[in-house]
């Protein structure tokens, strides 16, 4: 037997008063864990965000507020199609490429997933032609005063479906074909040339996406009007995507949008980053408040524990004292324990905040979370020292007691 | 040999000074059996505690095979107090989430033994006090008689050469308390001092040696070398 044999034991003998007092520890370390987690995440999201993505304006129905980029499409408010349309037609200088998209929910073998209506290229180039229009080359914007991109040097040809992921449209896209992310992919077990019944449609696979981090991973992309007719909604997008092309050219870009469209809303993608910035600081700050906040409380409630356990081991103290434990191994035993419990409280927050923040970061906030092992050191070593202070004076207490209560009957 | 040189022990509560011990001269030989009877609150457990080195008296000496107890350092006292003495509770004092062996192993993990020698010296310590067959019970799942031989094989675990037992038998019912007497009068036959406080003449009985305490001051009622 061991002195932490003696500790061991002693906290299993009782473990419901300690592990409420953990409790406190845990959560302020699985609270710090998890925010950190998702600021980050989601610091690093934004940062991939402004290189690989081109679409930078949003239109968006007139009463829809924006959080979050990535679920721009997923408020449920709608506008006619018919805006696509006009803004094809009024070829405004800076705008590249036009991407509207209606997401609907669906299931999948009883799995609820989420269909999002696209729309190729092609149907533009359609819609150009039969309007009299000859925009083949580049038939949504103009191509005036616009530096070459991804999305205009392209020929539209050489594209392959996975562009998607990054360039945000694809030229051509089947009216029974459908598009996977690559975690629901994963999920339904489906590859490339498989059947999915979708509606009472089946649809086949074209591709499969390249995993982005994003709440695409999860989602079906499939052609839009096929999702309109499917889902009975009618005419009726979501959200316009549009890539404008360099900062000179869209310049006026906005306002010109907002002139075309006035019953909507334009918000441009610098703004959607500069608020989530802004509230990716504050909940950095706000993450390490409520650590401090938690773990003063966790202090207080292991200290006045520990104080409560020494009182209620008076005679246990005594008796070790009577057989030759002097006053060190009765500091040793309680601050043994402290150490045991700071070291628990801490890691057992670190599991929790990052599986919190792992399974609600995609959830809610549509961000892929990388657990980040260095908060596991912060908080067992926070949690630890914590749970030490907290203890030292319960401890000295316990040290300090007149071995000659054993004689005391109780 | 073992002395108690004109103790004094005054407990001081809420202003009022009590005279546990009155100048009290004492001096138990080596192997003696000695029962200290009194009535209650004569000051029987002050001497006990003065004499096994956990409470400081108030002025006077203790002397353990020449050594005055109270003139060492707490740590010094606290080393002595786990080889030479071993003490035996009314109430067991046995720690209630360790199991009958582990209590054992207490005082074998407090003298630096291994945990190897500390599992082997108790298993043998059980055996002696007929409980090999309970080794793993916890104190809960043991009989008062049980539970005060468990205490018993832990106050013999580092070998002491003197055993101090405050009413060893109060708790326990008459067959059990003989069984008790039994134990402490065999490990006097080993060779070692027994200091017995009690208040039953029946256990009394037992001892080579009885000192009546009246108001702190110890009297000589029985000597059984004298006789
Ligand atoms: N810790 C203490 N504080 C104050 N008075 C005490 C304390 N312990 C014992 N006494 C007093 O000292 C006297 C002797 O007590 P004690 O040695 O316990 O006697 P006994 O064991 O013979 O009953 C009693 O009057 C008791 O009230
Ligand atoms: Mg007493």
């Amino acid at each position: 037997m061991k002195l932490r044999t003696l500790i061991w034991k002693e906290l299993w003998q009782r473990p419901t008063t300690m592990l409420t007092s953990l409790l406190t520890v845990t959560l302020g370390v699985a609270a710090l864990v998890a925010i950190q987690n998702i600021t980050v995440s989601s610091e690093r999201k934004i940062a991939g965000d402004m290189e690989s993505l081109g679409a930078n304006v949003l239109v968006l129905p007139d009463n829809v507020s924006l959080q979050d980029y990535y679920s721009a499409d997923m408020h449920g408010q709608t506008m006619p199609e018919e805006y696509v349309t006009r803004l094809a037609l009024a070829r405004m200088p800076g705008v590249e490429n036009l991407a509207p998209k209606l997401c609907v929910a669906a299931t999948v073998d009883s799995i609820p997933v989420t269909l999002t209506g696209i729309l190729p290229r092609s149907e533009f180039q359609a819609k150009s032609a039969w309007q009299g229009l000859n925009l083949i080359a580049n038939p949504v914007g103009s191509d005036r005063g616009c530096c070459p991109t991804a999305t205009s040097v392209g020929d539209g040809d050489s594209e392959s479906p996975a562009d998607l992921a990054t360039t945000r449209s694809i030229q051509t896209l089947g009216k029974r074909e459908v598009i996977l992310g690559a975690d629901i992919a994963t999920q339904l077990g489906t590859e490339v040339g498989d059947e999915l019944n979708l509606m009472g449609e089946d649809f086949e696979v074209l591709t499969v996406l390249p995993e982005t981090g994003t709440v695409d991973d999860s989602r079906l992309f499939a052609h839009l009007h096929s999702v309109q007719d499917l889902s009975g909604s009618g005419p009726v997008i979501n959200v316009i995507e549009i890539m404008a092309c360099c900062e000179d050219a869209a310049g006026d870009l906005i306002g010109n949008l907002s002139a075309e469209l006035p019953e909507t809303r334009i918000v441009t993608i610098a703004q959607v980053v500069e608020t989530q910035v802004a509230v990716n600081g504050l909940m950095s700050s706000l993450s390490w408040v409520f650590f401090s906040i938690l773990l003063l409380v966790g202090g207080a409630s292991i200290a006045s524990v520990m104080f409560a356990n020494v009182t209620e081991r008076r005679k246990e103290i005594g008796t070790l004292m009577a057989l030759g434990a002097g006053r060190r191994f009765v500091t040793q035993l309680f601050l043994g324990k402290a150490t045991l419990l700071g070291v628990s409280g801490g890691l057992i927050g670190f599991l929790i905040g990052t599986v919190v923040a792992v399974v609600l970061g995609p959830q809610l906030l549509g961000i892929a979370v990388r657990p980040m092992p260095q908060l596991l050191v912060i908080g067992m070593i926070t949690a630890t020292v914590v749970s030490l202070l907290a203890s030292y004076f319960p401890a000295r207490k316990a040290a300090g007691l007149d071995p000659c209560l054993v004689f005391n009957d109780a | 040999m073992y002395q108690l040189k004109e103790v004094t022990k005054t407990y001081t509560r809420r202003g009022e000074t009590v005279t546990a011990l009155d100048h009290s001269n004492l001096a138990i030989a080596d192997n003696d059996f000695v029962a200290i009877v009194g009535p209650s609150g004569s000051g029987k457990t002050t001497m006990l505690s003065v004499l096994g080195g956990m409470m400081a008296p108030t002025s006077g000496q203790v002397i353990l095979d020449g050594q005055s107890v109270y003139d060492l350092s707490i740590e010094e006292r606290t080393a002595v107090r786990g080889e030479k003495i071993g003490f035996v509770f009314q109430t067991f004092n046995l720690i209630p989430y360790l199991s009958a062996c582990e209590n054992v192993q207490v005082p074998l993990l407090l003298s630096g033994k291994t945990p190897d020698e500390q599992r082997k010296r108790a298993l043998e310590m059980l055996d002696r006090v007929g409980l090999s067959d309970r080794v793993d019970h916890k104190p809960n799942e043991l009989s008062q008689g049980q539970q005060q031989r468990v205490a018993m094989a832990r106050t013999l675990a580092n070998d002491p050469q003197i055993i101090l037992a405050d009413e060893p038998t109060g708790n326990l019912d008459s067959e059990t308390r003989q069984q008790v007497m039994e134990y402490l009068t065999e490990f006097h036959q080993d060779g070692r001092t027994i200091v017995m406080v009690t208040h039953d003449s029946d256990s009394a009985a037992y001892a080579k040696r009885t000192i009546r305490l009246v108001d702190g001051v110890a009297l000589d009622v029985k000597d059984a070398r004298a006789a």
